[in-house]
């Protein structure tokens, strides 16, 4: 069953390159791209089950061209790795879906679609590669898909934003280049499993060595994953591109940076917990959460104001791996809330971006102060960014809910009370954010200047509002359902992360 | 943006063919040098099989032939030269690079591992293998990139 | 020949930051390339620098005897340096059509023309 490995990485790629064969025939593209997605999902489905359902130890191993480990390339995928698929394919298809009517026609005729699936392949390499170099070049696979996604357009705004993001984004590939260099010299290996046994022996004799390697790619990690303070290029850009495509990587590409800090601080750099988990990884996860949410509160544009909020949730996420291991024993609670998190977060933060585009399609701006209403025009719309809303601040029974409470019992079962009392603080504040949007979007009557179709709400055609509402409503759905049937999910979490926090199932599985 | 203007939708009047530099000289000389550029692209790509060389090279070899044909004769003879998109080049290229690793993952193997025919054996390169098909797509999407590179920047420059 | 080397990695790593520091978006893509060329040698000479033959096993026999070059960090800086080259070009595309939809020189500039839209 080891080709399901490949799978994920082959299916995108292939429709890329049979899209790029059918360039500017709009419907075929399209077509294409819908049919490349669903099979993405069913095989990230598969690739799920198959390793859950292989128990504690399973990690499907492949060794690219048969060159055995760690001489070759691996790919891996432990059940941390088929979760990250698995919301992969589901983000992928939901908008997918949603850009068949949001993209323009001018976009799409310079290859949007292609580059979807470029970039859903390098998303895919990076969760299941086991190398470090591998990760590398994924990393800028998905990089240079999407900045020309980011960049695919002609809008002033929209270059200057991705501007930014492309600078920072080649600042944080050489940083991780040079830690790549130092991690050959010091380690004489790229593969992560044998990376992992041969950092432990350095670290007995330079321990100073290992954490400052450690610490580079940290910084490389941390500037993908937007962690403060190298999270600046987050809110100057999500706003700017079409929304089907910032809730593409509202979903997904902030949470490469994440699995990769998780992989690298569970497998590789764990011998100074002390100082890299409870020091510098819980100081930053707070202060993420701070001043990403204290930045949202500044904001007065829907997107703008999401995108400050992802910063903040990557805090969230990052305070379980720090929480995992500051304790005086390792914390599995801890991990699995973190993995509850990403799960929840991707679901929700690429829905709400949805949203937002729903609101602008609607009223024509996603400024709040030019919107309102709409909860007496599109009673559904609102009640379902209400639940999505929630679930992102917190509420039970939603999604949000149950990734707090673990991340919350968990920080309190190692006595971390300061960071806890941080991360409840922090949802209160997401609670204003999204009531502050709430009102203004969907409550209030509306203020101040309108836009020309607010009067008479125009009608849609049923396909079109349909296309728009349908991944709205699946993703909705999900949130729901992972709140209703949190057991399920949180004992899936926490096998992912009891298989992370055991480096050794990962490294004999690699290396036999 | 960032595509060559031919690949935008035409509603602007097109503009007058891009013509090369009309050098007698570079005329006569990229006549002549196109096949034999070729003739050697693929000579490197063969010898990556043992020795120093393959489909990177070749393909860098075969790309810049046809920039140096883009600089005689103008990008509109180029592309014609070349009849097919450069896009094509590298889907082609792609589709028959994964193939080569597809085709060992069909027979079971890892994807990418290297199956040896026992029976082809060609002259020049000595047995056929599934990693010379994957050199041959490297081949392929490097002539596309590099062709693409070109004629942007060159159709770019003219405008 | 390693200390060398160092001195201008370390040369190499400081032009390029000092460059990005500066306001011009030129500059800025210059500090670019620098720091990437910066990264690239420090793989190249942390993979040992020695004038050793080419890993290549002999035609008569099953394994490398003697000493040999390494070969890993010459592929890894190609893999990087045609990664390096692309983005760079695509940079350098992208920076000429934000001057074109907004004409700036520097950062600021374009901070000024529409960075923080909840400003106004």
């Amino acid at each position: 069953m080891t080709y399901l490995l490949i799978l994920p990485i082959l299916i995108p790629m292939l429709t890329g390159v049979v899209s790029l064969v059918f360039w500017t025939r709009i419907r075929t593209e399209r077509t294409l791209s819908l049919i490349g997605v669903s099979a993405l999902l069913g095989v990230a489905v598969a690739l799920f089950l198959e390793v859950w359902n292989g128990g504690d130890a399973q990690i499907l191993t492949m060794q690219m061209g048969d060159w055995p480990a760690p001489f070759g390339i691996t790919f891996a995928a432990d059940l941390f790795s088929a979760i990250m698929v698995l919301l992969t394919g589901t983000i992928g298809l939901m908008t997918t879906i949603y850009s068949t009517v949001n993209i323009d026609r001018q976009r799409v005729a310079h290859g949007y679609y292609p580059l979807v699936n470029f970039l859903l392949m390098g998303i895919c390499g990076a969760f299941l590669t086991g190398d470090m170099f591998n990760l590398y070049v994924w990393f800028e696979v998905l990089l240079i898909s999407s900045f020309v996604l980011l960049g695919l357009g002609v809008e002033a705004d929209q270059l200057q934003g991705t501007l930014k993001y492309v600078v920072i984004n080649l600042v944080s590939s050489t940083i991780f280049l040079s830690g790549l260099g130092i991690l050959y010299g010091v380690a004489g290996t790229l593969n992560m499993a044998d990376a992992a046994v041969q950092l432990a022996e350095v670290a007995q004799t330079r321990p100073g060595l290992v954490t400052t390697l450690a610490m580079i790619f940290l910084v490389a990690f941390a500037i993908k994953a937007a962690m403060f303070p190298l999270f600046f290029w987050m809110p100057a850009s999500y706003h700017t591109p079409p929304v089907s495509i910032s809730a593409l990587f509202a979903g997904l590409l902030t949470k490469v940076g994440v699995y990769s800090l998780i992989r690298i601080f569970t497998l590789i750099f764990v011998h100074d917990a002390a100082y890299t988990h409870r020091t510098v990884l819980l100081w930053m996860a707070g202060l993420t959460m701070v001043i990403g949410v204290f930045g949202a509160m500044s904001q007065m544009e829907m997107r703008r104001i999401l995108a400050f909020h992802s910063v903040s949730q990557v805090g969230y996420m990052v305070l379980g791996l720090a929480l995992a291991m500051s304790g005086a024993e390792i914390v599995p609670l801890a991990l699995a809330g973190t993995i509850i998190y990403i799960i929840h977060h991707s679901v929700v933060k690429s829905n709400l971006f949805l949203i937002s585009g729903v609101v602008r399609w609607l009223r024509g701006s996603a400024y709040l102060k030019k919107t309102g209403g709409l909860i007496t025009t599109r009673p559904y719309l609102s009640v379902l960014f209400f639940i999505a809303a929630m679930s992102l601040a917190g509420l039970p029974p939603l999604s949000g809910f149950w990734a707090k409470l673990t991340l919350v019992q968990a920080g309190l079962s190692i006595g971390h009370s300061w960071i806890v009392a941080v991360a409840l603080f922090t949802g209160v504040w997401t609670m204003y954010s999204m009531t502050k949007i709430w009102s203004y979007v969907f409550w209030n009557k509306p203020k101040g200047e309108t836009s020309p179709n607010f009067e008479k709400p125009i009608d849609y055609s049923f396909f079109e509002l349909s296309v728009h509402i349908a991944p709205i409503l699946l993703l909705v759905v999900a949130t729901v359902l992972l709140g209703l049937f949190a057991e399920p999910v949180i004992a899936v979490a926490l096998t992912a992360a009891n298989q992370l926090l055991e480096p050794s199932i990962y490294i004999k599985a690699v290396m036999p | 943006m960032i595509l060559p203007p031919s690949e935008q939708p035409d509603n602007t009047p097109t503009p007058a063919p891009l013509l090369g530099l009309n050098s007698v000289i570079l005329d006569t000389a990229a006549r002549a040098l196109l096949p034999l550029l070729l003739l050697f692209s693929i000579f490197v790509l063969l010898r990556g099989h043992n020795d120093p060389g393959g489909g990177f090279v070749g393909g860098l070899v075969a790309g810049s032939a046809f920039a140096l044909h883009a600089f005689a004769f103008g990008v509109q003879q180029s592309r014609e030269t070349l009849r097919f998109s450069p896009r094509l080049f590298m889907a082609a290229g792609l589709l028959i690079a994964a193939g080569s690793g597809i085709y060992s993952l069909l027979l079971g193997h890892p994807f990418l591992k290297g199956i040896w025919s026992e029976t082809v054996v060609l002259p020049a390169i000595g047995k056929l293998g599934s990693p010379f098909f994957f050199d041959v797509g490297v081949y392929f999407v490097v002539i596309g990139v590099v062709v693409t590179f070109i004629f942007t920047l060159f159709e770019d420059a003219n405008n | 020949m390693e200390f060398l080397l160092a001195i201008v990695i370390g040369v190499l790593y400081a032009s390029g930051l000092y460059l990005m520091m500066q306001q011009s978006i030129v500059k800025l893509v210059i500090g670019l390339g620098l720091l990437g060329h910066g990264a690239h040698l420090l793989i190249f000479t942390i993979g040992r620098v020695n004038r050793d033959v080419a890993p290549i096993i002999p035609a008569d026999s099953k394994y490398l005897t003697g000493a040999f070059a390494d070969p890993l960090p010459q592929a890894l800086i190609l893999t990087a340096i045609v990664i390096g080259f692309g983005v760079l070009a695509f940079t350098l595309v992208l920076i000429r059509e934000t001057n074109r939809a907004a004409p700036a020189i520097t950062i600021a500039q374009h901070e000024q023309d529409s960075g923080d839209v909840s400003r106004t």
